[in-house]
C-alpha cells in the first residue's frame, strides 16, 4: 500500500479570513493564538475539529478558527457540543464559553456535560464580567463590585467555576491565565488528551469592563508569591525564592516556608492530579489571593470512560445482539394477522 | 342453554377501574382479540392524571375505550354501549359516557358503603334509582375470582388481582369472542410463573362460564369481521407509529438517528420506544431539560445525523429559541409536539389542538418552519417519515403535530413495507468543495446544502447571527437582512410544490365543507360520512399540511358556499386560514374540553348549519 505522508499542519492553517473583532488589548487574542498553536499538536485533521460556542465576546471564537464551527445561542453550547460528539465520536470538539454563558444562563447544561463526562474540551474564559452586553456583573464577579447593573455594588455571592465543576463530578479541571501562552498550550494539549469533559478555566482580562481584575495575582511584584503552578508528581512549591510550600493542617491547607521551623521539602504536599478523591483538589481550587497563591495548571485529571464511549459501546452491544436486522423486520414482529 | 345472539354493526366498550385494576391490559386484550377475528377498531386509554391517586377515588380511575365494527372504524367512539365498572368511582367517572339503555357491568363486591363514599356518592347508586334506564348487571366479581383461583399455589394478594380477567371473561361471552388469544398471552407473560398463568386463565374462563350460566345477560352480541384491505396487520399506537416512522426514515436515508428529549406527558413513549432500538444505531439522549433536548439534536444535525426532538406544548415553548437557531442555520431537524391541553401545565393527560399557532409563529423574528400534522394513530408513521424527508431534503426544521388522543390511541395498521416508502435524498454535499459556500442554494427548493464535520475541505462556520447571502458570513447589512428573511420564507413556501394536494371526501358541490386538521380526522370523518350516507349535502377536507398549505386549498374552498373549521381549541387554524386566504368566509366549531369531538355533537352542529341556522 502506498504510504501517504500527512501534510504537517501549522497554526496558520487554523486562521480564517474573518477580521478578529475583539477590543484591542483583550485577553481573547492570546487565547486564540494559543489554540491555533495547540491544534497542530493534537494529531487531528482540520475537518475533524469542531468549535462550538454560545453567546458572549468569547463566543465569536469559532468564526476565527478554520475548522468546522458553530456559533450557537446563549448558554446552550454544551448541549449542542454533546449532540455533535454523540453523533460523531471521532471529532475533536471544543466548546468556547464565558462566565455568563457557562455559569449563568447555561449553568444547567454546563453541569450536566461535566456530570455525563462527554469527551469535549471546554474553554471557559473567565473575566468576571459581562462584556458583550457592556459591563454587568457575572456569577464570578466578586461581591461588592460596582457595575452598570449594580451601581451600589453587588450583594450577590460569587462562585468558583472549579468548585462547581467538581461538584458536578468533573474529572478534568485546569486553570491558566491569558498572559501565559506557553502554559495555555500545554494545558490545552493535556485537555485534548484527556478522555471525558475537560474544563479549562482561563482567567481572561477584559480590558474594557473589568481591567486588571486579576492584577492581584499577575502583577510582576506579586506574581511569584501568588501563583502556584501545579504539576502532577511535583511538590507544591512556589514563591519568589521557591521556598514556600503547602502542607495540610487537619482539613485545611497551610503555607509553610522550607528551612523554617524544621520544614524540609519532604514535608510539602506532592500534587496528584490523578487522585479520585476530590477533597484536596477542591482545597487547591478554592485558594485565593492574597492569603494563598492561586492554583494553576492541571489540578485534576482522573481517568474514566467518557459518556460518548459508553453510549456507543451500548449501541455496539445492542447491534451484536440485534433482534431485528431491518425496520421491515421490526414492523413485522410481535402479534400480526393477515386479512385475506 | 341456548343463547340469543344479536348482530351489531359497531359497538363501544369501556373498561374502567382503579388504576391498580389492570384496565389497560384488559382493554388491550379485548382489542387484540377483536383485531384477530377481523373487526376494525380504534382504542383510547384514559389515564388518571396522578400516578397513584388514592384507591377508590374518581381521580384514580383508569379507563380504556374501544370501538369495534364490521366496517372501517375511525374513532374509539363516544358513549359506551357497555361499561365495565370495577368500583363505584369507575361508575361515577363514566356516568355521562354511557348510552341510554346501555349495559353496565359492575363488581357488586366493591359496592359496599365505604366504596361508594370514597367515590363521593352520598347514596348507594345501586339503590337510589340513578341507574334506572340502564341494563345493570351486578356480578360478585371479587368473590367469584377468589373462588376460581382457590386451587392455585399463588400469593394471597394475587388472588383478587385476576378480577380483571374474570370481567374480561364476561365481556368475551357477551361478544362471542374466543379466549385463546388472551390465554396464549397469559402463558407467555407468566412464562416464569406458571401458577399465576393458570390462575389468570382460570379466572378468565370462570368469568366466561359465569356469564354463560347465569341468566343475567339477556343476549350476547356478534360483530362480524370488517372488510379491510388485504394485507398483514398489527395494532399500533400513535406514539409507536411516530417512532417507527422516524426509524424508517433513518434507514431509507441512510442517516444515523439522534433523539434528544426530555420526558413529558404524553410524548415520552416516543423516547421510550426509540431507546429500545439502539441496534439500529439510534442515539437517544435523555437531556437535562427541554432546551438541551433540542440543542443536542441541533448539534447532531450539524454533525450529520437525522436529528429529532420530541415534546409537548410546554416543552415546545422552551424550545422556541433553538428552533430559531436551526431555522437560521438551515439545519434539518424534526420536532415532534404531541399536543396536550394547555395553557401552562394545563391538562397534561387530555388532548387538545392548541399548539398550532405556537408551532407556526411562536418564535422571535421572522422564523418560518414547516408544520405538518398527523391525523390517525397509524398515519403518525407516514407523517413522521414525511417530516424527516422534508427536513433533510429542504434543510429546515419541521414541526410535526400529533396529540394525546392519537398518540395514545391504537388501531389496526396494515404494515408498511420499506420498499413502498418514498425515497429520501438528504442534501449532503458531494465531491470537492470547488466554489461551494455554506449558503449556496438549490435553485428549485432553495435549500442550502449539508456539509458535515469530517468531510475534508468543507470546513465552515455557521451561527445564529444574520448571514451574508451565499457566503454565510456574519452580516449586518440592512439590504442583505431583508433578502435573507425573504429567501427563508420563500424556501418554506416552496415546499408546497413537494407535498400532496388537499382532497375532499364527499361531493365537491355540497352545501357545507367541513374543514379539520390533525387528530380530529376520525371524529370528523365518522360524522360527515354518516351524514353523506343519509344523503346530506356535506363534504370533508382534512389538512395534514399546515405550513405551507396545500397549493390547491383556495381552489377547493372556492367550490363551497359554507365552510366550517372544526378544532379542539378556541379557533387557531381558522385564524391562520383567515390571514392566508382572507377571500373566504369561515364558520367555526370549537370544543375546548380536553376531549375529542363526539359524533352526535358534530352531526347536530352540521345539521344546524345545513338548515341555515
Ligand atoms: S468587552 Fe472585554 S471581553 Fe469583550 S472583547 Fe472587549 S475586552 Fe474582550
Amino acid at each position: 500500500m502506498e504510504h501517504l505522508v500527512k501534510e504537517e499542519l501549522t497554526a496558520k492553517d487554523f486562521e480564517t479570513d474573518q477580521d478578529v473583532r475583539w477590543c484591542p488589548g483583550c485577553g481573547d487574542y492570546a487565547i486564540l493564538k494559543a489554540v491555533q498553536k495547540t491544534l497542530p499538536e493534537i494529531g487531528k485533521e482540520k475537518e475533524d475539529i469542531v468549535f462550538i460556542s454560545g453567546i458572549g465576546c468569547s463566543s465569536r471564537f469559532p468564526y476565527y478558527m478554520n475548522t468546522y464551527g458553530f456559533h450557537t445561542i446563549h448558554g446552550r453550547a454544551p448541549a449542542i457540543a454533546t449532540g455533535v460528539k454523540l453523533a460523531n465520536p471521532n471529532l475533536s470538539v471544543w466548546q468556547v464559553t464565558g462566565d455568563g454563558d457557562a455559569l449563568a444562563i447555561g449553568g444547567n447544561h454546563f453541569i450536566h456535560a461535566l456530570r455525563r463526562n462527554i469527551d469535549i474540551n471546554i474553554l471557559l474564559f473567565n473575566n468576571e464580567i459581562y462584556g458583550l452586553t457592556k459591563g454587568q456583573f457575572s456569577p464570578t464577579s466578586q461581591t461588592g463590585i460596582k457595575t452598570k447593573s449594580s451601581p451600589q455594588g453587588t450583594v450577590d455571592r460569587s462562585f468558583n467555576p472549579g468548585n462547581l465543576a467538581l461538584g458536578a463530578q468533573a474529572n478534568f479541571f485546569a486553570r491558566v491565565i491569558d498572559i501565559e501562552p506557553k502554559k495555555m498550550v500545554d494545558v490545552m494539549i493535556a485537555a485534548e488528551k484527556h478522555k471525558g469533559t475537560s474544563l479549562i478555566e482561563i482567567l481572561q482580562n477584559c480590558i474594557i469592563f473589568n481591567d486588571k481584575v486579576f492584577a492581584g495575582v499577575t502583577a510582576k511584584d506579586v506574581k511569584l508569591d501568588r501563583q502556584l503552578w501545579l504539576e502532577h508528581g511535583k511538590p507544591m512549591i512556589f514563591g519568589a525564592e521557591e521556598n514556600k510550600g503547602l502542607v495540610l493542617n487537619g482539613l485545611k491547607l497551610e503555607i509553610v516556608t522550607i528551612g523554617e521551623n524544621g520544614v524540609t521539602e519532604a514535608d510539602i504536599l506532592v500534587h496528584d492530579a490523578y487522585e479520585q478523591d476530590k477533597t484536596l483538589h477542591n482545597l487547591l481550587i478554592t485558594m485565593s489571593a492574597p492569603e494563598f497563591p492561586v492554583a494553576f495548571g492541571v489540578i485534576r485529571s482522573v481517568e474514566d470512560n467518557s459518556f460518548d464511549e459508553n453510549i456507543w459501546n451500548q449501541i455496539k452491544e445492542e447491534k451484536a445482539n440485534a433482534k431485528y436486522s431491518s425496520v421491515d423486520e421490526l414492523m413485522n414482529s410481535g402479534v400480526t394477522w393477515e386479512i385475506e | 342453554m341456548s343463547k340469543i345472539v344479536e348482530e351489531l354493526n359497531d359497538v363501544v366498550i369501556k373498561f374502567a377501574g382503579d388504576s391498580g385494576d389492570g384496565m389497560q391490559l384488559t382493554g388491550t386484550q379485548f382489542s387484540n382479540t377483536a383485531a384477530f377475528i377481523g373487526n376494525d377498531l380504534a382504542t383510547f386509554p384514559d389515564f388518571p392524571a396522578e400516578i397513584r391517586a388514592p384507591q377508590g377515588t374518581v381521580a384514580g380511575v383508569s379507563g380504556f375505550k374501544i370501538q369495534i365494527g364490521n366496517q372501517q372504524i375511525y374513532s374509539p367512539g363516544d358513549e359506551a354501549d357497555v361499561l365495565i365498572a370495577m368500583n363505584p368511582a369507575a361508575l361515577k367517572a363514566n356516568m355521562d359516557w354511557i348510552k341510554d339503555r346501555g349495559t353496565i357491568i359492575i363488581d357488586s363486591d366493591s359496592f359496599k358503603a365505604k366504596d361508594f363514599e370514597k367515590a363521593g356518592y352520598n347514596n348507594n347508586p345501586l339503590e337510589d334509582g340513578s341507574l334506572q334506564g340502564y341494563n345493570l348487571i351486578e356480578a360478585p366479581i371479587t368473590k367469584l375470582t377468589k373462588d376460581s383461583v382457590a386451587e392455585f399455589d399463588i400469593e394471597n394478594k394475587s388472588r383478587t388481582r385476576s378480577k380483571n380477567m374474570f370481567a374480561l371473561g364476561i365481556v368475551y361471552w357477551l361478544f362471542n369472542r374466543p379466549l385463546e388469544i388472551t390465554e396464549n398471552f397469559l402463558d407467555s407473560k407468566f412464562k416464569k410463573l406458571p401458577e399465576l398463568a393458570k390462575a389468570n386463565k382460570a379466572a378468565l374462563k370462570a368469568g366466561y362460564n359465569f356469564a354463560l350460566t347465569v341468566e343475567l345477560l339477556p343476549s350476547s352480541y356478534k360483530v362480524k369481521a370488517a372488510q379491510l384491505p388485504k394485507g398483514k396487520y398489527r395494532s399500533i399506537t400513535g406514539n409507536e407509529a411516530t417512532a417507527w416512522g422516524i426509524l424508517a426514515a433513518a434507514e431509507k436515508s441512510d442517516l444515523k438517528l439522534f433523539l434528544g428529549s426530555y420526558p413529558i406527558t404524553p410524548a415520552s413513549d416516543i423516547l421510550h420506544e426509540l431507546s429500545k432500538h439502539k441496534s439500529f444505531e439510534v442515539v437517544t439522549l435523555q437531556a437535562e431539560d427541554e432546551i438541551a433536548g433540542i440543542c443536542s439534536a441541533i448539534g447532531a444535525s450539524f454533525a450529520g445525523s437525522l436529528a429529532l426532538t420530541t415534546t409537548s406544548g410546554p416543552g415546545l415553548a422552551l424550545k422556541g429559541e433553538a428552533i430559531g437557531l436551526a431555522m437560521m442555520t438551515e439545519l434539518p431537524l424534526v420536532i415532534i409536539d404531541v399536543q396536550r391541553g394547555g395553557p401552562s401545565t394545563g391538562l397534561p393527560t387530555k388532548t387538545e389542538q392548541s399548539d398550532l399557532l405556537q408551532a407556526v409563529y411562536g418564535r422571535n423574528g421572522e422564523s418560518p418552519v414547516i408544520v405538518i400534522a398527523a391525523s390517525t394513530p397509524s398515519n403518525c408513521f407516514d407523517f413522521a417519515y414525511q417530516a424527516a424527508k422534508l427536513a433533510v431534503e429542504h434543510m429546515t426544521p419541521v414541526i410535526l403535530l400529533t396529540d394525546g388522543f392519537i398518540a395514545n390511541g391504537a388501531e389496526p395498521w396494515r404494515i408498511k413495507r420499506m420498499s413502498e416508502m418514498p425515497k429520501i435524498t438528504p442534501a449532503i454535499v458531494k465531491g470537492e468543495r470547488g466554489d461551494w459556500n455554506p449558503y449556496t442554494r438549490d435553485e428549485k427548493k432553495l435549500n442550502r446544502t449539508w456539509a458535515v464535520p469530517g468531510i475534508k475541505g468543507y470546513e465552515h462556520r455557521i451561527g445564529g447571527l444574520e448571514k451574508q447571502d451565499i457566503t454565510g458570513n456574519v452580516s449586518y447589512d440592512p439590504n442583505n437582512h431583508e433578502v435573507m428573511v425573504k429567501i427563508r420564507a420563500e424556501k418554506v413556501a416552496r415546499v408546497a410544490n413537494f407535498i400532496p394536494e388537499l382532497t375532499v371526501a364527499g361531493d365537491e358541490k355540497a352545501d357545507l365543507l367541513v374543514v379539520g386538521w390533525g387528530g380530529t380526522y376520525g371524529g370528523l370523518h365518522t360524522a360527515t360520512s354518516a351524514m353523506i350516507e343519509q344523503g346530506q349535502s356535506i363534504a370533508h377536507a382534512h389538512f395534514n399540511y399546515i405550513n405551507p398549505l396545500p397549493k390547491n386549498t383556495a381552489a377547493i374552498f372556492a367550490k363551497f358556499k359554507k365552510i366550517v373549521v372544526c378544532e379542539l381549541n378556541n379557533g387557531q387554524f381558522v385564524k391562520l386560514l383567515r390571514s392566508e386566504l382572507p377571500q373566504f368566509d369561515y364558520l367555526q366549531y370549537n370544543k375546548i374540553q380536553g376531549l375529542p369531538f363526539s359524533k352526535g355533537q358534530l352531526i347536530n352542529e352540521f345539521e344546524g348549519l345545513l338548515n341555515g341556522k
